[in-house]
């Protein structure tokens, strides 16, 4: 059976006796919705979905902390600063948390950067985006955090065991960054005419950005299918893109601001929202590479990693130092 | 794929999320309290929260940039920590200050010219090299450090009050310096290179942090002369640099005096981006 | 090459929430020696006052059972549940007991 070979990763049809125990518990674990843990037996193509997934989404974290990092420095009162700050420290965190977690699955944390410093990993296109203006603090922090909170919760029950434990403490930290970032939107859009305008140019450069984070259409979703089917994924795409796009549209009735989108509605007869079509060429030349922004943040990375080099081996070297220090002692 | 052997697995030992990820805010003093308080400074204790809170805030700023830029992300968070500490002791410092001259602590931040601010010249310093970053650390969380243990006997009780929280925070701030200090300085040859470098270019500004200053002759008790420090600095840091097996460059001492309005070069382009979106909008909040 | 040489080991960290109850795994981090893996570990994972305590393991150090081994290892207790309380039946209603 092809889909068997597929999901067990061995090229050969043929389990040997271990594997195909592993196998049947593996199965059983999902089916009863339990959790695997990263020494369990799982099929080759199950490590290596999660490996990629886990890691693209620490990546995502960490290139995230680049357009708001940026505005630290510049933030228009020192609450905002500190706020920031702790946020953007907090996507550190993020991805450090779920590299933990991608970790587990035997691939180690300098694989999983070197991954993503020669340009062979993925990470979040929405990061490829310029942070123009404060206002987009505040856009980046209600729309691009709301939708990664909105696929991130169902994740605190995937059925990786590490990967939910990371999420959930991922979400717990995640609802103030919504939060701050709404307030952000809030203030500009109750103060002058030039902050009021500055809030909805943000929001309208964000907002199909934010959309697309949830992946392509359903029937354009290859991948999605056999997540589900190992409860990586509870929902599909366009079920989150629904879900988020229903909390925003009222959300935004707050602001006194709005959405760009003539077509926006809900229809009573489907139960769903129609919204604007959304531009998936953009999206994959964007992850591709010819996003605004990719060299800039590429280069980034690669600079603070290459400055970081010396830094690295002295503290090894002295480590090495002690131990042997010790061992003699 | 010899690392699948190792167990990285602890994951499966319990449901870590049901205690680690407690929330609280504790109880500590903020800077928005200091901001309604009732008990306004004198002209001169204002004057010293200033310069207090000048320090803290442009540490501040310089130390931020880091974050997204460490050598390691575990370091990004250490050195965004003690950013983060740096601007909350500058906020209570300037909430305090402002209270004198019905200000806020953002109009001293971000409304005040070069020649307003009173911070050393020490902290103006760029963060150059991951080295130099911690030398200065080094230097000024050390000073801090001793500052704000004295200081817990201001007779003026709110600067006391913030320094009671900071001093924990700056002990820690001088904790990770002298950490990287020894890793650094006896690490590689290249690291020592650098951290010798470092000390070469920050030596010069490390004499203003002990200058006294007239405003001393008016705080009394609230205060503490900065060349009483002198001693116990210069025993804690040849001790550190001791072990690190740095030594002490035989440079002079710069003509700062970034206490009487005087910054160096480098404070305009520090203000030039602090300062630029907020007066854009006088006025605005945010 | 030195770059591999560099990588910093990988630790794990367990943190206690407060007085009175068991250090929990939080997850891991990378630090060149035990002593930063103590300093990063209250940096990564107790931003929030989670914790009270931390214990630091490096993570070679772990001995785990072997999960594919998982129905020997821990079959023994299956079925003694006269270990437990609750298998004695006849004393139930008699107080204090």
């Amino acid at each position: 059976m092809a889909a068997q070979n597929e999901s067990g990763g061995k090229l050969s049809a043929v389990l040997s006796p271990e594997e195909q125990a592993g196998k049947d518990r593996f199965e059983a674990i999902i089916a009863e919705d339990s959790r695997i843990e990263p020494r369990d037996w799982m099929p080759e193509a199950y490590r290596k979905t999660l490996t990629r997934q886990i890691s693209q989404h620490a990546h995502s974290e960490i290139i995230g902390m680049q357009p708001e990092a940026n505005w630290i420095t510049r933030a228009p009162s020192l609450k905002r600063k500190a706020i920031l700050m702790a946020k953007v420290q907090d996507e550190a965190g993020h991805g450090l948390y779920l590299y933990s977690a991608a970790e587990t699955l035997g691939t180690g944390r300098d694989e999983l950067n070197d991954q993503l410093l020669t340009g062979r990993a993925k990470y979040s296109s929405i990061f490829n985006y310029p942070a123009r203006s404060w206002a987009d603090m505040g856009a980046i922090g209600w729309l691009v955090d709301g939708a990664a909170i909105a696929n991130q919760v169902p994740l605190c029950r995937a059925s990786f065991g590490p990967y939910g434990r990371a999420m959930v403490r991922v979400c717990k930290e995640e609802s103030f960054h919504q939060r701050q970032g709404f307030e952000i939107l809030l203030e500009l859009s109750q103060g002058s005419e030039a902050q009021k305008k500055m809030a909805q140019e943000a929001i309208n450069r964000f907002y199909a950005p934010s959309l697309m984070m949830f992946g392509p259409p359903d029937d354009d979703s290859p991948n999605s299918k056999q997540s589900m089917e190992w409860k990586i994924k509870r929902f599909s795409n366009d079920e989150l893109r629904q879900r988020f796009v229903g909390m925003i549209a009222e959300q935004v009735k707050v602001l006194g601001l709005t959405l760009p989108d003539p077509e926006l509605r809900f229809d009573e007869e489907t139960g769903q929202w129609i919204h604007m079509d959304l531009d998936w060429e953009e999206f994959k030349a964007v992850i591709f590479g010819n996003g605004p922004l990719n060299a800039q943040r590429m280069e980034r990375r690669r600079e603070a990693h290459r400055d970081g080099a010396w830094v690295r081996e002295a503290a090894a070297a002295y480590a090495a130092k002690m131990a042997r220090k010790t061992e003699v002692a | 794929m010899s690392t699948q052997k190792t167990d990285h697995s602890l994951d499966s030992f319990g449901d870590s999320s049901a205690s680690a990820t407690r929330v609280t805010p504790g109880n500590a003093l903020r800077p928005e309290d200091i901001a309604i308080q009732k008990a306004v400074p004198s002209e001169a204790n204002a004057q010293y929260a200033l310069r207090l809170g000048d320090d803290a805030l442009i540490l501040a700023q310089r130390l931020s940039h880091w974050i997204s830029r460490g050598p390691e992300l575990e370091e990004d968070i250490a050195l965004g920590n003690i950013a983060l500490d740096q601007l909350g002791h500058a906020r209570s410092f300037l909430s305090y200050a402002a209270l004198a001259w019905d200000k806020t602590e953002d109009d001293l931040a971000y409304f005040r010219e070069e020649e307003e601010f009173t911070a050393l010249h020490i902290v103006q310093q760029p963060n150059g090299h991951f080295g130099v970053t911690i030398m200065r650390q080094l230097i000024v969380s050390i000073f801090q450090h001793l500052l704000y243990t004295e200081l817990l006997k201001s007779s003026d009780e709110t600067i006391a009050a913030i320094c009671a929280k900071a001093v924990k925070e700056v002990d820690y701030h001088r904790d990770h310096a002298i950490q990287w200090t020894l890793r650094l300085g006896l690490g590689t040859e290249e690291s020592a290179e650098k951290m010798r470098h470092a000390m070469e270019i920050l030596w010069p500004y490390v004499d203003e942090m002990f200058k006294d200053e007239p405003l001393y002759d008016e705080l009394g008790d609230a205060g503490v002369r900065p060349s009483t420090l002198r001693a116990a600095w210069d025993e804690e840091i040849n001790a550190v640099l001791a072990d690190a097996e740095l030594e002490i460059p035989k440079t002079g001492s710069a003509m700062s005096f970034g206490r009487q309005g005087q910054p160096s070069e480098h404070m305009g382009f520090i203000l030039a981006e602090m300062q630029v979106l907020a007066r854009k909008h006088p006025g605005a909040t945010w | 090459m030195s770059e591999k040489n560099s990588a910093w080991p990988l630790w794990e960290v367990f943190v206690r929430s407060s007085r009175g109850l068991s250090h929990v795994h939080a997850g891991s981090l990378h630090a060149p020696d035990k002593d930063m893996a103590l300093r990063n570990a209250r940096d990564l994972y107790t931003r929030r006052n989670e914790g009270v305590s931390l214990w630091i393991v490096s993570s070679n150090d772990i001995v785990a059972s072997d999960p594919d081994a998982k129905g020997q290892f821990f079959e023994s207790p299956q079925g003694k549940d006269y270990r437990h309380a609750t298998y004695y039946t006849k004393s139930e209603g008699v107080k204090h007991l």
